[in-house]
């Protein structure tokens, strides 16, 4: 009975009514294992206006914020090893080649794109859960790339994780003050004895009764699940949140109430999201900036408005259009929709030049050949493609070519020197290129 | 390429009215601590060539109530009471082995998780050819190996003739569920019953399925029962909806209907918590307050009240006390919701429009 929390406290299990299975005094007649309702103690108010204002509308960006995280040409191969005694390595699986991009101080950077294109992997690398294979990641003047496992500890409590499943990711054996407390614990943050009253307010900050700390997970929903792995994340002040997919696996009604969540937390802790969905709409309503991944690279990057209004990678514009859309029932039938062939191709052997020119219906000669740098073309957007333009206005020719030295199919033209230098920054210019112009201009 | 369709397989489209037809369905189990009704008095009808949709959450009884069309449920451990009618055939207590000639012949039912759906250890194609074989006992061996390569061939599996000697684990997402339409659709059935059909896939590849099933559905002229809680793909597939609560249907209608001018409060505050891709930035994301309710000790009166913000509008304690009828709504044919709310297409216009959508609230002003 050491580990029983309220043996310091002094309470009496039945006093809180909670760990009736320890004391032997499990009534089924009070406590039907289907009530859920009582673990969560800010009851939302009923009427619909009051409602209406905890409802949080999409989160703003904010363009001066500095950034919290750099991540600069990131890279992870897995390797495929043969079969058989003598295990060689034969392959590798790209699953992310050269990332960039920057994650603003309590701002969120949505990342997006089709399973298997290496979202999570990015988030399993900024969280070093993997060690990567190239590439920097710098957080508060170090470089999380190089760090070794006992110099990354201490960090460790400024980059949290959420993950996806919340039946899988909390320990069932663990009552949910055991599961909170225990990033406490293991950082020796607060003495023993002051983990119970942090891990009650953090019960409560996620809206779910501190009393009940001593219950087991399979007394809670799904989505109180998801709240005590939001919870768990939150225990050392993170400054830095990776969320994987938090939201997918929750009901509909459930998932507006944990965005919400987040929002809150977002704003009252300043806490930086890298917010990982497949979920298109979520994405959008989370996050000012996103950034669309395909086979392990980033094609586009960019603030809402640009990605989700003029998007000019043809993957992104594929991805949109297949998102069905509610307010197609006022008008009936399909939306005319970009319809992708084929399946995502091998990371293991990925095509050359282009990865996405396999599936793009604009792909030339020179998409084989050489392979779209992540061209600035905005303020605050990037693309990587050879014919970059808004839907329906792709131009004829490639736009890269005076920046490559490459001549229209894609071969070097000698004596021609690339001008382009802005290859792998992780943040933005104030100078971009104008794909209009063709010519580098600025604010 | 062109199915010819099988003699054997029931050709019902001489019953006049709907295709299937659902009366008055409750499915209940026993259970230790005492019964659980997941559906309570169901009745929907679907004709074929159409599409209903069924909206709710999980625990709504969507998925039981289509269980209890394909006669899934075990009579040992539950209890049906009402009617399912297909093409003219009564369902509800038929034997089971005329059930399992109408199973997978006449109705066929495609399930959201295809790798748990499909079998491990055989070959698509033999779990195709015995689908075929089940209902076609003259067929041989080859006959069931030249369907199962067609149907493939028809769901936009490349190179069928070799996938067809490959397992399930070997197909990547997309290509299983295509696999499962090919098994559904084998013996050319009536009604086809689409379970959260593209839950657990990518968005690209969501689309893809939706437009096969939609091709499909043109050229067998079936009717299909499609159950999500994607209010998207119900926009752009059925023709109408149902929205569950807590086994109930709450709301019915057209799709138009019940997508632009729900009159029921949990239709409202499904819209309100889905954030969409086209939609304003000033629109808020408003939650449903609370939990789904059990259904071992349901509310009284209307299931949803504790969970309703819009119940101080109605006049005394009647959302407490009294289950609201099924009612027509304000003037619209064909537009059915369990509601006591006097006004609710005024509410919906001036209250819950102009935070969930304000462009749309513009515009209808």
């Amino acid at each position: 009975m050491s580990q029983d929390p309220n043996a310091k406290v002094g309470i009496d299990a039945s006093e809180i009514g909670a760990n009736a299975a320890e004391t032997g005094e499990r009534d089924l007649s009070h406590h039907a294992p289907d009530v859920v309702d009582d673990h969560e103690v800010v009851k939302a108010p009923l009427d619909f206006h009051e409602l209406a204002e905890l409802g949080h509308a999409a989160t703003a960006l904010n363009p001066l914020a500095e950034p919290i995280i750099s991540v600069d040409n990131l890279k992870m191969y897995f390797p495929v090893k043969s079969s058989g005694l003598i295990r060689r390595t034969v392959g590798h699986v790209q699953a992310v080649d050269g990332v960039s991009f920057e994650v603003p101080r309590g701002g969120s950077l949505g990342l997006v794109g089709e399973s298997g294109c290496g979202k999570s992997t990015t988030g399993r690398l900024i969280t070093r859960l993997y060690k990567p294979t190239g590439g920097s990641m710098m957080f508060e003047g170090k470089d999380l790339a190089k760090l070794s496992n006992s110099e990354m500890r201490p960090l460790r409590r400024d980059v949290q994780m959420i993950f996806q499943d919340p039946y899988t990711s909390l320990n069932p054996r663990h009552t949910v003050g055991t599961i909170v407390g225990s990033p406490l614990a293991v950082h020796k943050i607060v003495p023993k004895d002051k983990i119970l009253p942090r891990v009650q307010e953090l019960l409560e900050v996620v809206g779910l009764n501190p009393e009940h700390y001593n219950r087991y997970p399979n007394e809670f929903s799904g989505g109180q699940r998801q709240r005590i792995g939001i919870a768990r994340a939150l225990t050392l002040n993170p400054k830095l949140l990776v969320a994987d997919e938090p939201v997918s696996a929750l009901d509909v009604s459930i998932q507006a109430q944990v965005v919400n969540l987040l929002q809150d937390l977002q704003r009252e802790f300043d806490i930086a999201f890298l917010f990982i969905a497949h979920d298109l709409a979520v994405v959008r309503h989370f996050c000012p900036e996103v950034a669309v991944m395909y086979l392990g690279k980033i094609v586009e990057i960019g603030d809402r408005d640009t990605i989700y209004g003029h998007a000019h990678h043809p993957y992104t514009q594929a991805l949109l259009s297949a998102v069905p859309d509610v307010k197609q029932a006022a008008i009936g039938g399909r939306r005319e929709r970009i319809r992708l062939e084929g399946d995502v191709p091998s990371p293991i052997n990925p095509p050359s030049g282009c990865r996405f020119r396999t599936r793009c219906q604009f792909a030339q000669e020179i998409c084989a050949k050489v392979e779209p740098p992540l061209l600035q073309i905005g303020q605050r957007h990037k693309v990587a493609c050879h014919f970059a333009g808004e839907l329906g206005a792709h131009p004829a020719t490639p736009v890269t070519t005076d920046l490559l030295g490459v001549d229209d199919q894609g071969t070097p033209v000698p004596g021609a020197t690339p001008t382009n230098k802005q290859l792998t920054i992780p943040g933005y210019e104030d100078t971009w290129y104008d794909l209009k112009s063709k010519h580098t201009t600025g604010v | 390429m062109t199915i010819t369709s099988p003699s054997s397989a029931s050709s019902p489209t001489d019953v006049d009215g709907p295709y299937l037809q659902v009366e008055d369905l409750t499915v209940t189990f026993p259970t230790q601590d005492g019964p659980v009704q997941a559906v309570k008095g169901l009745s929907y009808s679907v004709e074929l060539g159409k599409t209903l949709g069924i909206v709710g959450e999980s625990g709504s009884g969507k998925s039981v109530s289509s269980m209890a069309v394909m006669g899934l449920h075990d009579a040992k451990s539950s209890e049906i009471s009402g009617s399912i009618r297909l093409g003219g055939t009564e369902i509800v207590g038929l034997s089971e082995s005329r059930m399992r000639k109408l199973r997978g012949n006449a109705m066929a039912m495609i399930f959201q998780d295809a790798l748990a759906a499909l079998h491990p250890f055989y070959r698509v194609g033999d779990q195709l050819a015995e689908a075929y074989a089940m209902h076609h006992p003259k067929a041989s061996k080859r006959d069931g190996r030249r369907k199962a390569i067609e149907m493939l061939d028809r769901v936009g599996i490349p190179q069928p003739d070799r996938r067809v000697d490959d397992f399930a684990h070997q197909f990547s997402g997309g290509m299983r569920q295509r696999v499962m339409i090919a098994m559904g659709l084998i013996n050319d059935p009536s009604l086809l019953i689409a379970d959260e059909p593209t839950t657990a896939l990518d968005v690209t590849v969501q689309a893809q399925i939706l437009d096969l099933l939609q091709d499909l559905q043109r050229e067998f002229n079936s009717a299909v029962i499609i159950i999500t809680h994607d209010l998207g793909v119900i926009a752009e597939m059925a023709d109408d909806v149902l929205v569950m609560y807590a086994g109930r249907c709450v709301e019915f209608g057209t799709t138009k209907e019940i997508l632009t001018r729900p009159e029921m409060p949990y239709s409202w505050g499904l819209l309100s918590s889905i954030p969409e891709v086209g939609a304003s930035t000033d629109a808020r994301l408003i939650p449903i307050p609370g939990n789904p309710p059990s259904l071992l000790r349901p509310p009284s009166g209307c299931s949803f009240h504790p969970r309703c913000s819009h119940r101080d509008k109605v006049p005394g304690d009647l959302c407490f006390t009294e289950l609201p009828e099924l009612t027509p709504a304000s003037n619209r044919a064909g537009h059915l919701k369990r509601c006591h709310l006097p006004n609710p297409e005024e509410i919906y216009l001036t209250e819950v429009l102009p935070e969930i959508a304000p462009d749309l609230a513009e515009e209808t002003r």
